[in-house]
């Protein structure tokens, strides 16, 4: 039973790439997507499988799951429904702040953080609090909700440095030390800051690079979840969105003759988002 | 570090690898789809989160499982039908 499942999960990750693959034309692109899709699908029915055999899940966790996944499906599906072509980029970073947010709960919530999983539980919350944030921000500024102009905090690069110096400090000492989860928790805060700060003094016309590279962030964060949970379908498929999203990234970059380097540091763009599309 | 590291480390960086290859010559129209779409792939952590309710025993627990259940079948669901949508509409104009 246990090599089924496993090699059902290989097959998942094998649909991951293969789809990955097939959306790099654009004859084959919708099929990838499609093809990718149903792997996901495989993977999630397998895991319902896995958890009602091992029977140590409790009720209480049974409802919040079930809850929980119900009411995200559905919101999930109305607002990809619901949305404007233009306005779809936007929709896309909310996806992946939201993806990147379950990422860090994943660490947060994980009782049983062994010795072994500290270093990638405390990369996880990094990582993914960092992309929670920063698509937030990037969303919220496509959107309009906050101005699309480049808003420059004061101390703003000193403060973020300071924050990951701060986080740093705090993961190796829950790595070294004792695994309290207070610990976990600073990290977790430090790295939101830090997303907000990094996403604000980016323009708005920027803003697709930039969703881009939390999308890879995000990736890595599944992948560090993976590692927590010794999860290989969460490893490969995080691995492969982390390693292809650095690459798009940088032929998005390409495309609109921006060095990354230079869209990170921000204070360039006007607040029209909706013409840089690349769709 | 203990084998079962080792393994999961190796298997991490195979992927980053493939990853790396897997993305080639793309045609700028296809940038958002592709981002959308692999956006759409690490939905998979839904998996992660399922597997993490077989170690939740308490209320914080439960709490904290519904809103990244949330989260990541907000993130899946939403993911693919997004990416569908774009490269449906892309279809038609050629």
């Amino acid at each position: 039973m246990n090599t089924a499942i496993h090699l059902v999960y290989l097959a998942c990750a094998v649909s991951f790439v293969i789809g990955l693959h097939l959306m790099n034309a654009p004859a084959t692109a919708r099929r990838g997507n499609q093809i990718s899709a149903a792997g996901m699908a495989v993977a999630i029915f397998t895991t319902v499988v896995v958890l009602v055999r091992d029977h140590t899940v409790t009720t209480g966790a049974v409802i919040a799951l079930v809850l929980g996944a119900a009411a995200g499906g559905l919101a999930g599906l109305i607002a990809a429904r619901r949305v404007q072509m233009t306005a779809m980029p936007q929709l896309v970073s909310l996806f992946n702040a939201v993806g990147g947010g379950a990422a860090a709960l994943i660490a947060l919530g994980d009782r049983v953080v062994s010795n072994q999983a500290a270093v990638t539980g405390v990369l996880d919350v990094a990582i993914g609090g960092v992309t929670f944030t920063g698509s937030l921000v990037a969303a919220g500024k496509l959107a309009g909700r906050i101005p699309g102009r480049p808003i420059t905090v004061p101390f703003g690069r000193p403060i973020s440095a300071a924050l990951t110096l701060v986080a740093a400090a705090l993961g190796v000492w829950f790595v070294a030390g004792d695994a309290n989860s207070w610990l976990l928790g600073g990290v977790t805060v430090a790295a939101l800051a830090v997303g907000v700060l990094l996403t604000l003094p980016i323009g708005g016309a920027d803003m697709p690079v930039v969703i881009s590279l939390l999308n890879a962030f995000t990736g890595t964060a599944v992948a560090m979840a993976g590692f927590v949970l010794d999860s290989t379908p969460l490893i490969i498929a995080g691995g492969l969105v982390g390693a292809a999203g650095a690459i798009l990234t940088k032929l998005m970059a390409d495309a609109m003759n921006r060095p990354i380097i230079a869209i990170m540091a921000g204070g360039y763009g006007t607040g029209d988002a909706v013409a840089v599309t690349g769709g | 570090m203990s084998p079962l590291l080792l393994a999961d480390l190796t298997v991490f960086t195979l992927a980053l690898l493939v990853g790396f290859e897997v993305i080639s010559k793309v045609p700028a129209t296809l940038h958002t789809p592709l981002m959308s779409g692999a956006n759409a792939i690490h939905g998979v952590v839904l998996v992660g989160v399922m597997l993490l309710a077989a170690t939740t025993t308490d209320v914080s627990g439960y709490i904290l499982l519904a809103v990244a259940a949330f989260f990541a079948a907000m993130n899946v669901t939403g993911g693919y039908v997004v990416t569908d949508r774009m490269l449906a509409m892309f279809r038609s104009r050629r």
